[in-house]
């Protein structure tokens, strides 16, 4: 049987209190939110709290919103609950692509968006796309308020650079026109995490990549981005050629390992192939194409 | 801790460690042990019970957690006039062999059918993609599935 060992539990009924409480109960405190990350690693003693605040109460952290040019998404906000936002659908596919692959259904109910952020694992799909998103993390602590780019979020594998008492309370994605996104990924089966995955967020203007995010989850890519190819790509046409070099410039700036789900050789294949095809679904959603 | 969680609509206070995840509790505390426990790992789907309706994997979930939410487990599912149509529905269709993923599987399914009356095909198997069956090759969960959608009377649907 799989138990956690002993820590302390207290719930948060605000933001400012779970602020609070972290202070209180010391670095060696966590928040639990949807628990499907900590409460594995803590049955494993790869994380051992000593104290868990419980921020399941905290239902202002549990909206999506567009507010003028940015789209609000609550920290508390479930995986579920992103899957099946229209406005989330309205404006970054790449979103609904990923959201339709992390874990399962009854998982998914529970994960949350500021959870998966936090936890930091370099496999993890939701991270790479808010990465190629350039989105932003509001994070509040006992000094106010601060935004931290997603890329700067996770400074390691499990690793943030987020202070002890502060939480994550808000992603913010900027809407720009012109935009088309996509997200491809290849798991062992449902509920994997990815051998490699790859999404694309471009902006065109004309048949011109204007601009170009590029996510490279599980392939051992700084802070899960493709920059050299978003580099490489910037300013050039939206077709095959391009897709084919982005191809090839993704394989070469990822660092895949072997491991179970696969050796590095394929990982670094997959990483390129699945960065092509993204790219063409996004540059045809960009285009007003229904794929 | 002392807590008092709402399980099938019923209210129980027990004194726990707060490291007690929810499906221990529910076994060995309320004696509900129609929720199964299995991997361990929120993989297998064999402890799903529903949260305030949406199904949730209570190996990883604290019973701490559950205060303040309807919990609602296999036992549950029996109405006052039968059977629940997806229970019949794994009776008629032998939508079970050893029966282990059964109650998980159940309670998935109540939560897709209570949301979408009317499921597709497509729809059943993405819904449960979390819940592992090692015997029926999943095609006679379908089937179970299809059949309470397609018997659902007004008296019995949640």
């Amino acid at each position: 049987m799989q138990v956690p060992a002993e820590f302390d539990y207290a719930r948060a009924a605000t933001i400012d209190e779970a602020v609070a409480l972290l202070e209180q109960h010391g670095e060696d405190s966590r928040l639990i939110a949807g628990g499907h990350s900590l409460l594995p690693m803590m049955k494993l003693r790869l994380a051992n709290p000593t104290t868990l605040i419980d921020i399941n109460d905290l239902a202002e952290l549990g909206r999506i919103s567009l507010d003028g040019n940015v789209l609000r998404i609550g920290a508390m906000v479930r995986h579920a609950e992103l899957l099946d936002s229209a406005v989330v659908a309205e404006h970054f596919a790449i979103l609904r692509d990923a959201e339709r692959v992390i874990a399962d259904p009854i998982v998914r109910n529970r994960g949350t968006v500021g959870g998966s952020l936090c936890h930091a694992d370099p496999a993890e799909d939701l991270s790479a796309v808010l990465a190629a998103l350039r989105a932003d993390v509001v994070a509040r602590g006992p000094a106010g308020d601060r935004t931290i780019p997603v890329r700067e979020l996770a400074d390691g594998p499990f690793q943030t650079v987020l202070e002890p008492a502060e939480i994550v309370t808000e992603i913010r994605i900027p809407v720009r026109p012109g935009a088309g996104s996509a997200y491809a990924k290849v798991h062992r089966c449902a509920g994997d995490y990815a051998v490699a995955a790859a999404g694309a967020v471009v902006w065109l203007d004309g048949d011109t990549i204007t601009d170009a995010g590029i996510a490279l989850a599980a392939v051992g890519a700084p802070h899960n981005v493709g920059a050299a190819t978003e580099a490489a790509i910037r300013g050039r046409s939206a077709d095959e050629e391009t897709f084919e070099m982005a191809a090839s410039t993704a394989s070469q700036e990822c660092d895949p390992y072997t491991d179970q789900r696969g050796p590095a050789d394929y990982k670094r294949a997959l990483a390129g192939e699945l960065t092509k095809r993204a790219l063409r679904t996004a540059v045809a959603r960009s285009r007003g194409e229904q794929v | 801790m002392q807590v008092t969680v709402t399980v099938n609509g019923q209210s129980y206070t027990r004194d726990i460690e707060p490291r007690m995840l929810l499906v221990h509790f529910l076994r060995d505390e309320l004696a509900l042990t129609g929720t199964h426990w299995g991997c361990d790992t929120s993989n297998c789907g064999v402890c799903t019970v529903l949260v305030d309706g949406l199904p949730a994997k209570s190996c990883t979930m604290l019973a701490a957690m559950a205060v303040g939410h309807e919990i609602r487990t296999v036992e549950g599912l029996e109405r006052a006039d039968g059977l629940d149509p997806v229970q019949q529905g794994f009776m008629t269709e032998h939508g079970l062999q050893c029966g282990f993923c059964t109650p998980g599987v159940m309670m998935t399914a109540r939560a897709l059918l209570d949301r979408n009356p009317h499921p597709t095909e497509d729809e059943i198997r993405r819904a449960i993609a979390g819940n592992l069956c090692r015997c029926t090759g999943y095609e006679n969960i379908v089937r179970s599935i299809r059949w309470a959608a397609d018997n659902a009377s007004a008296e019995v649907t949640s």
